[in-house]
């Protein structure tokens, strides 16, 4: 039984620096996975290789058994991954309704257009004439999670969601996540936030200096087991 | 007039800037290519040099293309490549220019429309053609513009130039997008070339004064904004004509001047649009 | 152990490496032999030697520019033009010696480089390459017009240096060889020099991350300004030894984005961002030049073409592939940490 995502002994190095060593990671389809660890631990470079935006030093990356590790970030949208960036990147010289609008530039078939995009996320429709750049925190994350399902993607990767953002914004964009799973969409999360993290998924890795420190179903992992990985107190 | 015609320059060379950050210093040669194409086809087919564009813009375009795709796509990692390879290019062209067209001056010519004039006053009459110019330029400035706000190409373009790294995250081709911006810009060249060979002499080595112009137009105008780029190219239209009334050897020389003054004291020009990145 | 406790390791910051004092000790005899030229050599060896060392000069200027300032210049034939045209002024109106005329040519080009970067300094990459054109263009129109300003320099015809013509063939000869010998050497020895220097350490910084650097407190602007008065000196004297070579001078040659096209080829084919790098492009250009005389316009042709898929495909060009296959450091200006362990 495959998964829908499977990254096998995956390195990675930013010039001379090795951020993951021999990672692996296994995502079945329709699960919610949580990755997290502290600052600098490996989880948006883990990110980065599954979408396409850096490149394995070794290992393999599967995407429905099929190897991407060579295919470039564009491509792997039209085969279904999508990556809601850290930081959002909502592009500013583009209006709410055309960053949608891009999300969908692979047009691939799927449940979500714009209209169930404002449905899902009924600030974004008032908003829909303004310029990207004029979002506040929590508007921009929901655009870019927008943007990213306009792709009607089988994987959705989110990177440090609750980065910068109230809590009060941050629990109601965790009920849409929970909304978007239920559709079958499959999802990765990476957070620093480790309440939210385990709370929204069924299993969690945590990683530390670029290695899987730990990882489970998150009913079966204690308090102490993950702050005892986050921090590799041993 | 002729400010419509120098935005025109500008513009290619700063939709290509905008979009991928490269200056391409070949943009006046490959104007003077145009020049020369349709030349050719005048030459040898005997057409009138607005029908010869029906084949040089495709023919542009698909140069423009293949220039980006096959070879400037691999410059962008670096500030220094670009530069030096689009300044190679140009040399490349001119030598090659001289070498096919030798050194002479060339024109094309379309009939009386070059030297009629309407009178305005007794004392200004505006020639036909230049008023022909400025309209197309600014049809054509309308058009990119269109382009940019309204279609699904123009707003990859803008996706692209704000962000290229996210760009990818939604299914864009970087490669085959900045081939198509290349392309886009040499078809303004391609227009502005065949448009520049009716109204004045060119050569092989006039390439330089066509970057020229259109630089100190974007610069003059102020970069990231298409009108205040066509302001800027009239306000060096002007200039030069004002120069040359003084002297005939002083209208470049006072385009250029005027063009130091505005970098002296409004270096982001009269009209600058959002900052760029 | 002795009880006063283990001496820490000494450590030293150290430049030389074997090869390297070697290629100094080569050096030395190559530019003994070099100064003897006159002497023995033919006319017309002398100025091709005077070409190529004026060639180097500023092909070791626009390098410093821009390989180690991020200074892309395609406007250098400005301070060549002024050095050529300062040799007609002081010499002939200002009565000073051609040979002195030339260093100071050098001197005039550095003053008037510093008005010309308020300018240029206002923009910035492809942008600010214009630029420089344009300044250069501008120097030129004002030559060919200068009639119109009461300046009279012969306008598009040029003018004959005569306080050249004038000396001595011999001597003219003579001097003219050990400028450009002076010029070629020094253009090598000063980037050097500055390269070893903080300053040097500052641009290779620049080089690597601007935004880094000046976070770090380098003062990037005013090493940059200080790199492009160093090389609008070294263009100027080499114009000025150039045109006293030719003993006259006019805007054409004086200005000519050739200039650049040289300088560009030189040191992209050479190597840019090391100093062996315009050395070795200086004699593949030369070596090319001899060869490809005869087919006229394609000689460019052909050396653009290589410049440009150099420039994009082996970006360190002919040196940085020496450099990385053997390691090669003939002017080392990396330092290096030694531990002496006691």
């Amino acid at each position: 039984m495959g998964a829908l995502l499977e990254v096998e002994n995956v390195s990675c190095f930013y010039g001379d620096f090795q951020a993951l060593f021999d990672v692996s990671i296994e995502v079945g389809e329709g699960e919610t996975v949580a990755i997290i660890g502290a600052n600098g631990a490996g989880k948006s470079t883990l990110l980065a290789s599954v979408a396409g935006l850096l490149r394995a030093a070794s290992g393999q990356v599967r995407f429905d058994g099929a190897l991407v590790g060579q295919m470039p970030a564009y491509r792997r949208v039209a085969a279904g991954i999508a990556l809601v960036p850290e930081g959002r990147r909502i592009f500013p010289s583009l209006t709410v309704e055309e960053n949608l609008r891009i999300g969908g530039h692979r047009r691939r078939r799927g449940p979500w257009g714009l209209r169930e995009i404002y449905e899902l996320f009924p600030a974004l429709d008032v908003l829909s004439g303004r310029w990207g750049g004029t979002l506040s925190g929590g508007e921009q994350q929901m655009c870019a999670i927008g943007r990213a399902l306009m792709g009607n993607p089988r994987l959705i990767l989110l990177d440090e969601l609750s980065l910068g953002l109230a809590p009060k914004v941050i629990k109601a964009i965790y009920a849409t996540i929970g909304v978007i799973s239920q559709q079958g969409t499959t999802v990765v999360l990476v957070e620093q936030d480790i309440g939210q993290a385990l709370a929204a998924a069924d299993r969690a890795y945590c990683l530390l200096e670029g290695h899987v420190s730990l990882h489970g179903p998150t009913a079966e992992l204690t308090r102490e087991h993950v702050v005892a990985a986050y921090f590799g107190v041993r | 007039m002729l400010g419509g015609l120098y935005a025109l320059f500008a513009t290619g060379l700063s939709l290509v800037f905008g979009v991928m950050r490269l200056v391409n210093l070949a943009h006046g040669d490959l104007i003077v290519l145009a020049s020369f194409l349709s030349l050719v086809i005048v030459d040898n087919v005997g057409w009138n040099p607005f029908t010869t564009l029906v084949l040089v813009i495709p023919l542009m375009a698909a140069l423009g293309f293949a220039l980006q795709y096959l070879l400037l796509n691999y410059t962008l990692d670096s500030g220094l490549a670009p530069i030096l390879a689009t300044f190679g290019l140009s040399v490349i062209i001119q030598n090659a220019l001289l070498e096919q067209f030798s050194a002479d001056q060339q024109r094309l010519h379309v009939g009386s429309i070059e030297t009629d004039s309407i009178r305005i006053t007794s004392e200004i009459s505006i020639g036909w053609f230049s008023l022909i110019m400025f309209l197309v330029a600014v049809l054509l400035l309308v058009g990119l513009q269109l382009l940019i706000r309204r279609t699904r190409l123009g707003r990859s373009l803008r996706a692209t130039s704000d962000d290229q790294r996210t760009a990818q995250l939604v299914g864009i081709d970087n490669r085959t997008l900045y081939a198509v911006a290349m392309a886009i810009s040499l078809v303004t060249a391609a227009i502005a070339g065949v448009f520049l060979g009716v109204y004045t002499n060119f050569d092989a080595s006039s390439g330089p004064a066509r970057l020229i112009f259109g630089f100190e137009a974007v610069i003059i105008g102020g970069l990231g904004s298409l009108w205040g780029t066509l302001a800027g190219g009239i306000v060096l239209g002007v200039s030069q004509a004002i120069g040359a009334e003084i002297s005939i050897g002083w209208g470049d020389l006072a385009g250029n001047l005027v063009f130091l003054a505005i970098l002296l004291v409004r270096p982001r020009g009269l009209f600058p649009g959002p900052e760029p990145e | 152990m002795s009880t006063h406790g283990a001496m820490a390791p000494t450590v030293a910051v150290v430049r030389r490496t074997w090869t390297s004092a070697v290629a100094a000790v080569a050096l030395a005899c190559i530019l003994g032999v070099l100064v003897t030229v006159p002497w023995w050599a033919s006319q017309g060896l002398q100025r091709d030697f005077v070409e190529f060392f004026t060639l180097l000069t500023m092909a070791q200027m626009w390098n410093l520019l821009a390989g180690y300032a991020g200074l892309v210049s395609i406007g250098q034939q400005a301070f060549i033009g002024i050095g050529g045209y300062s040799l007609y002024m002081l010499g002939d109106r200002g009565g000073v010696h051609p040979f002195g005329a030339v260093v100071l040519g050098g001197l005039v080009a550095a003053a008037i480089s510093i008005p010309a970067a308020a300018l240029a300094f206002r923009l910035r990459g492809g942008y600010f390459a214009i630029g420089t054109w344009v300044i250069a263009e501008v120097l030129a129109l004002l030559t060919l017009n200068g009639t119109d300003f009461g300046l009279d320099l012969g306008g598009g015809v040029g003018v004959t240096i005569y306080s050249a013509a004038l000396l001595d063939r011999g001597l003219r000869a003579h001097g003219t060889y050990w400028l450009a010998l002076g010029a070629g050497a020094g253009a090598v020895l000063v980037a050097y020099a500055l390269l070893c220097s903080r300053v040097g350490l500052a641009l290779t910084a620049i080089r690597d991350d601007e935004t880094a650097a000046r976070s770090l407190g380098v003062n990037v602007l005013r090493t940059k300004v200080l790199v492009w008065i160093v090389a609008a000196f070294g263009c100027g004297v080499a114009g000025g030894v150039w045109f006293l070579n030719l003993v006259r001078v006019d805007p054409a040659a004086a200005y000519t984005v050739n200039w650049t096209a040289y300088m560009i080829f030189i040191v992209v084919i050479g190597g840019i961002g090391t100093i062996e790098g315009p050395i070795v492009g200086t004699i593949v250009f030369f070596v090319l030049q001899q060869e490809l005389a005869n087919y006229g316009v394609w000689y460019l042709i052909i050396l653009g073409s290589v410049a440009v898929l150099v420039a994009v495909f082996v970006r360190g060009g002919i040196w940085g592939v020496v450099e990385r296959r053997f390691g090669l450091n003939l002017f080392p200006v990396q330092r290096r940490v030694r531990i002496d362990p006691r």
